[in-house]
């Protein structure tokens, strides 16, 4: 299959007063034409920043002081700000956890999805009206005719997330980045906005990158799954194999953590501690003061991020031949 | 304790609520946030509340405790209609009844370090001397897993995680025997979730404490109870004991959330779409008439929209409100 976009050994980094924060440091994935891949991890673990980083999306503090990000056959990281402004919600769209801070309180739904079909579609304004009202029912807004004037606030959580979506389709892009799209939802609306985007995904065959902490959700949802932990790549496989046998340590403390409907009584192990603290790393294996299997190379020599079966990468000393030793 | 120690009685309600009313006035109408709820606890027992935002489990909960003033219904604790009593009987009584909140870092007050908060609940009721209220506060720390080394730093030092835990440790000050834990592992990270979620459920077996613990996760609220009652708009669709409330729910909207939740794949299973509840929970201020589910209710039949179903005993111990079960 084509490959859409690579990334290789990115590396972001904030620059702090109290000194360099390696959000990213060091992480390579890459994603093909119609494929979801979903990047798990904590707060802090550095699955926004890996995303965002690939479209000048971050805070002025922050460097990409390495690294390069192939998008259908170009570095977006040596495109200038024009060029990358030509991409970014034309050929990459976005959508964000929370649709109220995201969508412009004080403009009327219709007007913000046409802005990006004036914008990079050159449509006229009268077209865009027309395409705008086709994208709310596209998403499942009833009275689409009435309620694309009128403003967020004026919608539940559920249809403003539809509403970003919408916004997010309006070019035809090839591919969708979800940053926690239905971690502000309700139980039975995340259900219809999933539902929503794996349609969208197969009828215009998008690829989405979808970023989320859920594991249960993204062993179901994706094509593949990334596991970040600490700014690094923890484990990569494509879904089945990574369900069949996930092999980094912090992937199965994530897994066995997990608060599954399902889970018999006593099963669940949490990962002692905490995440560390980004401005002073432990040595070694970022993940060794927290993990059970620990010895002593894990303590001093950082693990390589390595293939260790088909298209299935992790960055653990102790992972041999499909477990853990 | 045994039941021979306990007397007679050895399965005691904790906590009896009688007809529970709490509305709003919003925009000339009336808001049922708690409309008629009736719920017993008895003690050691944890109660699970599950619904979604907007379904009124917050303001039930503090109802129970007058954090907020119901309009009708009774609320009694141990015998004692708090709504009949006086201030500092009142005062006296709250001692036994506590609470935790989701966000610990917005609980815990900002300008005193770890030990003052926790210690607070002491000095308020005027309890032991400052050695004394120092050794406890110490104990506490202990009890909910941290150090003694936090106790002179601000809450705002310490990760989520931790706040929570101190969080608890102030609840626990005054050894009550009724907590009100108000979704308090949503804003963690899922390997600190499920820490806390551990931490509870030993707490409640060592000091025999009563939760009612109020969360929209159906997982989590599993994990921790031993009954469990589903909310919608107001009222309790659903009773019953955890193992018959999973095995066979019988209220459509107990059955639409267990269904809509992503399941952790096993023998490599994944669903890629999940199943959804048709529309959005109803503004609460126009309540859909006769039974409140029937607009998303996919069994409706005229019955639903005629008349309003009785919450009854269709098993032992397990009552629902649907015309159909």
């Amino acid at each position: 299959m084509e490959e859409l976009l690579v990334v290789n050994n990115l590396k972001t980094y904030f620059h702090r007063y109290e000194g360099i924060v390696k959000a990213v440091d060091g992480v390579s994935y890459k994603l093909n034409y119609g494929e979801t891949l979903t990047i798990v991890g904590e707060s802090g673990s550095g699955k926004s920043v890996s995303v965002l980083s690939l479209l000048g999306l971050i805070r002025k503090n922050g460097r990409i002081t390495e690294g390069e990000a192939i998008f259908e056959g170009r570095d977006l990281f040596k495109l200038n700000k024009e060029e990358l402004r030509q991409i970014r919600g034309k050929n990459i769209s976005i959508v964000f956890q929370d649709p109220m801070t995201s969508l412009n309180p004080i403009m009327k739904t219709g007007i913000q999805i046409m802005e990006p079909l004036i914008w990079h579609r050159l449509m006229s304004s009268k077209k865009a009206r027309e395409r705008a009202v086709e994208l709310l029912k596209i998403v499942g807004i009833p009275d689409h005719h009435i309620r694309a004037w009128d403003y967020p606030f004026e919608f539940s959580g559920g249809m403003r997330q539809r509403v970003m979506i919408a916004i997010a389709l309006a070019c035809n892009p090839k591919l969708i980045i979800a940053d926690e799209p239905t971690t502000a939802l309700d139980v039975t609306v995340r259900a219809q906005i999933l539902n929503l985007m794996q349609d969208m995904k197969e009828e215009f065959n998008l690829s989405i990158i979808l970023i989320t902490h859920d594991i249960a959700l993204a062993m179901n949802f994706s094509d593949s799954i990334m596991v970040m932990y600490a700014g690094k790549v923890a484990e990569y496989a494509p879904v089945a194999e990574f369900i069949k046998s996930p092999l980094h340590p912090y992937s199965q403390g994530l897994i066995n953590s997990t608060l599954d409907i399902e889970a018999k009584e006593g099963s669940i192990k949490p990962i002692v501690g905490a995440p560390p603290n980004p401005l002073n790393l432990p040595p070694g294996c970022r993940f060794h003061p927290r993990c059970g299997y620990a010895e002593d190379i894990c303590r001093r020599v950082e693990p390589e991020y390595r293939e260790i079966g088909n298209n299935h990468y992790v960055a653990c000393h102790l992972a041999k031949g499909g477990r853990i030793r | 304790m045994s039941f021979s120690e306990r007397g007679e009685d050895p399965i005691k309600e904790l906590l009896v609520v009688k007809n529970l009313k709490k509305y709003f006035p919003a925009r000339g109408k009336l808001l049922k946030a708690v409309d008629n709820v009736s719920l017993s606890i008895d003690s050691g027992e944890t109660l699970g509340l599950v619904g979604e935002s907007g379904s009124g489990k917050s303001t039930l909960g503090r109802s129970i405790l007058r954090l907020i003033e119901p309009d009708d219904g009774e609320v009694i604790f141990e015998g004692a209609d708090l709504r009949k009593l006086k201030e500092e009987e009142l005062r006296q009584k709250r001692k036994f009844m506590q609470i935790i909140f989701q966000d610990p870092l917005a609980s815990l007050n900002p300008m005193m370090t770890v030990g003052q908060n926790i210690e607070d609940p002491l000095v308020i009721h005027n309890i032991g001397t400052r050695e004394k209220r120092r050794e406890t506060v110490v104990e506490l720390l202990d009890i909910v897993g941290l150090g003694k080394n936090i106790i002179d730093i601000f809450p705002y030092e310490l990760s989520g995680g931790q706040q929570q835990r101190v969080g608890i440790a102030r609840a626990l000050a005054l050894n009550p025997k009724f907590i009100v834990a108000d979704e308090p592992v949503s804003a963690l990270d899922v390997s600190i979730q499920a820490q806390i979620v551990l931490l509870l459920n030993e707490l409640k077996k060592r000091f025999e404490i009563s939760y009612l613990f109020i969360s929209h996760d159906l997982a989590v609220v599993k994990y921790l109870s031993d009954r469990v009652a589903v909310m919608y708009l107001g009222s309790i669709v659903e009773l019953s004991s955890k193992e018959e409330l999973y095995k066979n729910p019988l209220h459509p909207y107990t059955k639409a959330l267990l269904a809509s939740i992503p399941k952790m794949p096993k023998n490599g299973n994944p669903q890629k779409r999940f199943s959804a509840l048709k529309g959005e929970i109803p503004s609460p201020v126009d309540l859909p008439p006769a039974c409140r589910f029937q607009s998303r209710c996919e069994y409706a039949t005229g019955a639903c929209k005629e008349q309003e179903p009785v919450f009854r005993e269709v098993a032992m111990g397990h009552f629902v409100a649907c015309h159909l079960a």
